[in-house]
């Protein structure tokens, strides 16, 4: 396996691929993020999560095609104003489909599964008739091209740097949000005893409402950050959903730090065994251990201990 | 006619009469060949959603991987068809004669040590339900036995779904990648490409199907049926009976393992390939609605639900393609909130009455028990 390498050869391949597997993890991270506030906190399965995800790229995708061809002084901040809008933008098609949808489903969890895959299937078809079957791909502004060389045989490609960072400051907002700010300590009451929650005064339809806007606003605020480093078409989303949901179970659901540990578990095993074995095995046994580790630990890696 | 005909009751006698009269006289009578042909390939997706309608719609386990089993079944077939169709005469212009084709493009040289069993037709028969049902039972002893369950357990098999599926697509040398095994020709030297062996192939799907009817009225008449509803609906109490209920959902998981696997090689047979895109995420899905439309308390709606919504696909799909997702979409979100027991509910809700009526029978039994909204299944 490691013949016919230096030593350093064997250190940068190391760094090499550990890079990559924290951008995949920055991926699954953000994917999972929202996902870990819907499904987590809420219990609701949403299959549609991807669409959400991929709803963010698309409006980031408008933008970049607005600001270039209109303002063009704006381009190299456009990113900022793209993801402000695909947050609102996957918001307010979370809420509609609250009310509309899940509400009516929450004492239902596996038909809540049936009907956001429907839900699905009806996104990735408005996608393909709006935007073409084609993947799309945004500009990126000048100061996000290159790479940033560390030595000889390391580079690091700056747009990759970019959505780590942004990865880094969107878990700390949700974070903060789901622990330390009113809103989130409401969520944690209603999900934790909803009688309980409505007896002392708390809104509990409308926070199932909030909760589910804001888990799909970050998926949208996830997929702006997901052009940057991939292309967007109408079936990316439902490639990754398995993904996201693995993550967020492995890591215990509930738990934004399991979240977090099981993205970047998951992500350092793929991205390393990819440089010795094909993508796909990698892949494959990437998922199949964990899907092992849940059958022996079905909590998953952290749990949090509530009395139910 | 006496009221119950050894387990079963006399409605579900007329019932599966019915059908039967319909897929092996008006079916046959009524389409050319071609047509004749995508029936069969429909009923082939009826044995999974039978499979579905004990372990989802009775025993509330939702499996997202019935495309795990109906593709380790169809493999299971499609491995021996196609080590007989490249007998060393067949191959003689590969480099190394003998091995199916997709092996040589992808310089495997030697049979590989899995594939050797399946030029026995005995062996591959016994495999197409044996290896699908000891799948089955490891994900259900890991599982169950755990008492992990609900949309965990939906989750985890979709996962496994995507693996088997990644997992194929990346070994081409070995099980022929993403375009599958195709170019089958004979069984045992008898060509079952031709219109007569279809013809043929279709009847004994049609058998098959009504035994494997006939096999589920067994099971969900039986005590064994009213221990899964109980589960479904109280699991607690069921294991404080004194029940083992991981037992009964192992039984019930494998029970539609074995279901889905005869569906897949009755479609290899008489599709004449398998590929990956029946094993994975999507087509699994699919196969829940099948038997959602039907109906998920109801066998033989799940039947007519595999049926219908296999010839809305091919129409809407031949005819408008852009709408097929609209539909299936719609179809999804209709059948969850709209109408959770699907045709057969819709039957014997409006329909069934007015035909007692009209009849002046007595309501016997209700056949279908209506989901309680306030009930959490599969919790």
């Amino acid at each position: 396996m490691f013949e016919g390498y230096t030593a350093t050869e064997l250190g940068s391949i190391f760094a090499l691929q550990g890079f990559a597997g924290l951008i995949l993890f920055s991926v699954f991270l953000l994917m999972a993020l929202g996902l870990a506030i819907i499904f987590g906190q809420m219990g609701v399965i949403n299959m549609a999560h991807g669409e959400f995800m991929i709803l963010g790229a698309y409006v980031t995708y408008l933008c970049s095609q607005v600001i270039g061809n209109y303002a063009p002084a704006l381009f190299g901040v456009y990113f900022f104003i793209a993801m402000i809008l695909a947050f609102f933008a996957s918001a307010s098609l979370g809420a509609v489909v609250e009310w509309t949808l899940i509400r009516h489903l929450y004492k239902r969890p596996l038909d809540t599964l049936l009907a956001t895959w429907g839900l699905s299937l009806i996104l990735q078809q408005v996608y393909r008739s709006v935007f073409g079957a084609r993947e799309v791909g945004v500009n990126l502004p000048q100061w996000m091209l290159g790479a940033y060389r560390v030595t000889d045989l390391i580079e690091i490609p700056i747009n990759g740097l970019f959505v780590m960072c942004l990865t880094v400051l969107i878990t700390i907002a949700v974070g903060i949000l789901m622990f330390r700010s009113r809103w989130g300590q409401q969520v944690r009451a209603v999900m934790q005893n909803r009688v309980m929650a409505g007896a002392v005064g708390i809104n509990t339809a409308r926070v199932d409402q909030m909760t589910f806007a804001i888990g799909c606003g970050v998926a949208g605020v996830a997929g702006s950050a997901f052009t940057m480093i991939g292309s967007t078409g109408p079936t990316a989303g439902q490639l990754y959903i398995v993904d996201t949901f693995l993550v967020v179970v492995f890591g215990g659901a509930g738990s934004l730090l399991g979240t977090v540990a099981s993205a970047f578990t998951i992500a350092q095993a793929q991205s390393t065994m990819e440089f010795f074995l094909s993508g796909s095995m990698a892949k494959v046994l990437t998922l199949l251990t964990v899907v092992g580790i849940l059958m022996l630990r079905p909590q998953g890696l952290f749990q949090i201990k509530v009395r139910r | 006619m006496p009221e119950r005909i050894a387990f079963l009751h006399r409605k579900d006698v007329i019932g599966i009469l019915i059908l039967a009269a319909l897929l092996l006289v008006v079916f046959p009578l009524t389409l050319d060949s071609f047509r004749l042909n995508l029936v069969g390939k429909y009923l082939t997706y009826a044995f999974v959603a039978i499979g579905l309608v004990l372990c989802w719609g009775k025993a509330g386990i939702l499996s997202l991987g019935q495309g795990i089993f109906f593709g380790l079944g169809g493999y299971c077939m499609a491995m021996f068809l196609k080590l007989e169709a490249s007998s060393p005469e067949n191959t003689a212009i590969q480099t190394t004669p003998g091995i199916p084709d997709f092996m040589d493009w992808n310089q495997v040289t030697e049979l590989p040590w899995f594939w050797e069993p399946f030029h026995s037709l005995g062996f591959s028969l016994i495999a197409v339900i044996l290896v699908p049902v000891i799948f089955a039972s490891i994900i259900g002893m890991a599982m169950f036995k755990r008492r992990v369950g609900g949309v965990y357990f939906a989750i985890i098999t979709q996962a496994i779904a995507a693996i088997l599926t990644i997992l194929i697509v990346g070994q081409q040398g070995y099980i022929g990648g993403i375009n599958g095994i195709t170019d089958l020709r004979t069984l045992k030297g008898w060509d079952i490409r031709t219109d007569d062996a279809k013809f043929l192939l279709y009847f004994v799907c049609c058998f098959l199907l009504l035994g494997s009817i006939v096999l589920s009225f067994f099971v969900q008449d039986t005590k064994l049926g009213r221990i899964l509803v109980a589960i479904r609906d109280k699991e607690d109490r069921v294991r404080f009976s004194g029940y083992d209920v991981s037992n009964y959902k192992i039984f019930v998981f494998c029970f539609a393992a074995a279901l889905a696997a005869v569906g897949g090689a009755m479609f290899t047979l008489q599709v004449g390939f398998m590929s990956p895109s029946f094993v994975g995420i999507v087509p699994s899905i699919e196969m829940v609605i099948f038997c959602a439309v039907g109906g998920r308390l109801s066998i033989l709606g799940a039947v007519y639900g595999a049926l219908l919504v296999n010839f809305a696909k091919t129409a809407l799909s031949e005819n408008f393609p852009e709408l097929w997702l609209f539909a299936m979409g719609a179809l999804f979100i209709g059948v969850v909130m709209l109408f959770p027991n699907g045709l057969a509910g819709l039957w014997s809700a409006y329909v069934a009455p007015r035909i007692d009526q009209v009849l002046g029978a007595t309501r016997r039994r209700n056949a279908i028990t209506p989901i309680d909204p306030a009930a959490t299944p599969g919790e």
